[in-house]
């Protein structure tokens, strides 16, 4: 069911703080749930304006998860992985029988995630 | 430390090529700067901003770029297709619509800016050579964002950009104002971050909705600080503005129009002046339609264009009326000279009102504009805007050279007296003419008065105003006791006068035929007695010739007698007889 590689793009406009932290968010979130088994590509869009316009990326940062079908955009600093979970098929429910996962991912949190995640 | 002007061209604007707007403005929007325009759901504030973008193009070639966060793009091309803006045509090269609606199935995980977004607005922007640019519905993005601080983070970021990329913008937001006119939180800020801001209201008063459109702020301009009421028209935005101070005065001209009524004219010293507006009152029934009507079919036959807008009736029936008193003015609605307007059929406001009058004035070029009755505009719910919109309907005309004809439905029930016009636009009026129902000896009669006409020496009486077949005619006037005579009495007065004429005329022929009768048999007279005259001078030279005769015929007996005696004695005689 879930797919072997896992397919990410993440758009990033230079060395902005929202930037920067949604790149740590992502690998981090990578390497807790899917060690190799993953792909990223980062585009700059300071350096491709004209891909954002294109692919009509507004706000930064955003990730577009292309696999597993269908693609997902995921706006922000990727500070609250819930949601991101659960567009990868990793959500709580889902990931029961997986071993090494701690408390903190298990309970969905609603308010304040930029908290939590400082 | 010297203190450098950050922008000198502050001074530069960039018109909107919007009626009304511009001269509110002093000229339009702050070039390079950004102006936040702020109303309620359905006020107007996409119409305004795509259209400052659109004549940016066709006016000034400034292209723009229309940041949509509400609509999509195809929807706002199709909804600007019922202004006849054109859009499409102008989409490939000189106008670009971005997309930024929110995807419905989008994801938030943790904060985000905009500057992926601008980074893309600024490689198109550069392509485009873009001058103008709209982000329309930035409430909907900046909702996105929880946080307030957040928010204002990427206003400001918004700011800088706009003002970095030296692009005039505009940005829309939805903000229900309250009765002061400042904004509720959290965008309130906002307001002190542009340099123009401009409120879009829309209140419904008794039934009836009204637009204003109010400057709060212009940095280092000068503005219309009032609301201005506007409306969504035909073609786009139109904001009523009254002619301010400082702009040239309509040019005046001494050109008489006639009235359409000959003795009218008379009354006025030749006319209305040509440009002037002639406010007729009356209550219902005096003819006021029939003297407008009068008006427009003179300026017809002068073959000046002209346009009859009829609040009361339609225009067939307005035709077929004026028709009954030998206005035909069917002829000239055929060949187009004159453009009837029912404007029954218009609801809405008084500025909706004025401004289709405006419009199809305009594009009927008229010269001459009878509205009948103007006193239409203060009907319920507009009794707070039909004032300085009828104000503004003068003024216009005035500006245009359009002779104005309106008339004024008087209540019967108000006050009988003269003053007081519903509009109070008596004052305005260049010519007041009144008319009103004398009551005299069991009659109601018409009687017209110039209560004020400018400029113009005018007849301080008061007349009967009468409508025949043949048309209208304004009577001699008679006096009585310091009454005007009207109707049977002024009849009576006329044919006592006509019958007293007419004995006078027989009297005087009477007594010519007396006079010539006597006067012949004088003449006889004279030539009998010449005759005997005659007789009697030939009688007497008669008798002096036969004396003559005798006397000779007894000289020549004596002398024969002598002869015959043969004596001298007839000598001595005749000797003595010496």
């Amino acid at each position: 069911m879930s797919p072997d590689v896992y397919n990410f793009r993440l758009y990033i406009t230079g060395d902005a703080p929202n930037s920067l932290q949604a790149m740590a968010n992502l690998a981090q979130l990578c390497e807790t749930h899917l060690p190799d088994r993953y792909e990223i590509e980062i585009v700059d869009v300071l350096l491709d304006p004209t891909r954002a316009l294109t692919e009509k990326i507004y706000m930064t940062p955003t990730l577009i998860t292309e696999s597993p079908y269908p693609g997902h955009r995921i706006v922000g600093t990727l500070s609250h992985t819930e949601p991101i979970l659960q567009i990868l098929g990793l959500g709580a429910a889902q990931r029961r029988n997986y071993p090494g996962l701690k408390e903190r991912d298990a309970a969905p949190q609603l308010r304040r995630p930029e908290e939590s995640a400082q | 430390m010297t203190v450098q002007p950050i922008r000198p061209n502050l001074t530069t604007k960039a018109p909107t090529g919007i009626t009304g707007l511009d001269e509110i403005t002093g000229g339009g929007l702050p070039r390079g700067r950004t102006t936040l325009l702020v109303g309620g759901s359905g006020s107007g504030k996409t119409i305004l901003a795509l259209q400052f973008l659109v004549n940016g193009i066709r006016q000034r070639d400034e292209p723009g770029i229309f940041v949509a966060f509400e609509e999509t793009p195809a929807r706002i091309v199709g909804n600007a297709e019922t202004f006849g803006w054109n859009l499409p045509e102008l989409l490939e090269e000189k106008l670009f619509f971005m997309d930024a609606q929110p995807q419905a199935d989008l994801v938030r995980s943790g904060t985000f800016d905009l500057s992926g977004m601008l980074v893309a607005l600024g490689a198109k922007a550069a392509e485009l050579g873009a001058k103008r640019i709209v982000f329309d519905a930035l409430d909907i993005m900046l909702a996105l964002l929880e946080d307030p601080i957040a928010q204002r983070r990427e206003i400001y970021r918004l700011h800088a950009w706009l003002l970095a990329h030296e692009l005039t913008g505009i940005v829309t937001l939805k903000a229900e104002s309250d009765t002061h006119g400042s904004l509720h939180q959290p965008f309130g800020f906002m307001q002190f971050m542009v340099d123009c801001a401009v409120i879009l209201n829309h209140t419904v008063v008794l039934g009836v909705s009204q637009r204003n459109l109010r400057v709060q702020k212009y940095r280092g301009s000068s503005f219309d600080e009032n609301e201005s009421p506007f409306l969504i028209g035909k073609s786009g935005f139109e904001v009523a503005v009254t002619r301010t101070l400082g702009r040239g005065d309509a040019e005046v001209t001494n050109e008489r129009v006639s009235s359409g009524v000959e003795r009218l004219d008379t009354m006025l010293g030749g006319g209305y002046y040509r440009g002037a507006s002639v406010l007729i009152t009356g209550f219902p029934g005096t003819a006021k339609t029939t003297l407008s009507g009068a008006f427009a079919e003179a300026a017809c036959q002068r073959g000046e264009r002209t346009m009859f807008v009829s609040f009361d009736s339609d225009s067939n029936e307005v035709i077929r009326n004026l028709g009954s008193v030998g206005i035909q003015l069917n002829r000239f609605v055929d060949d187009g000279t004159l453009h009837m307007v029912s404007a029954r059929t218009i609801t809405g406001s008084a500025e909706t009102y004025l401004v289709r009058i405006k419009t199809l004035a305009k594009e009927h070029r008229a010269r001459c504009l009878v509205v009948d009755p103007v006193s239409t505009l203060s009907k319920s719910g507009n009794e707070l805007t039909a004032h300085s919109v009828a104000e503004r309907l003068i003024d216009w005309s005035k500006a245009e050279g359009i002779t104005l004809v309106c008339t004024s439905l008087l209540d019967e029930m108000s006050s009988q007296s003269e003053a007081g016009s519903p509009l109070q636009i008596s004052t305005l009026a260049d010519t007041w003419i009144h008319l009103n129902y004398l009551v005299q000896a069991g009659e109601r009669n018409r009687g017209m008065s110039i209560i004020k006409s400018r400029g113009t020496a005018h007849s301080n009486q008061v007349r009967e105003l009468i409508l025949s077949d043949a048309g209208i005619t304004v009577t001699d006037t008679y006096t009585a006791g310091g009454e005007v005579l009207m109707g049977t009495m002024r009849w009576e007065k006329e044919s006592a006068e006509r019958h007293a004429r007419e004995a006078d005329a027989v009297a005087v022929k009477l007594r010519t035929v007396k006079l010539e009768a006597e006067e012949a048999e004088l003449d006889a007279r004279v030539k009998s007695l010449q005759v005997e005259l005659a007789a009697k001078l030939t009688e007497k030279a008669v008798l002096a010739r036969s004396a003559e005769i005798h006397e000779q015929e007894l000289l020549l007996g004596r002398e024969r007698i002598r002869e015959l005696r043969g004596t001298d004695a007839g000598r001595e005689e005749r000797g003595g007889a010496k």
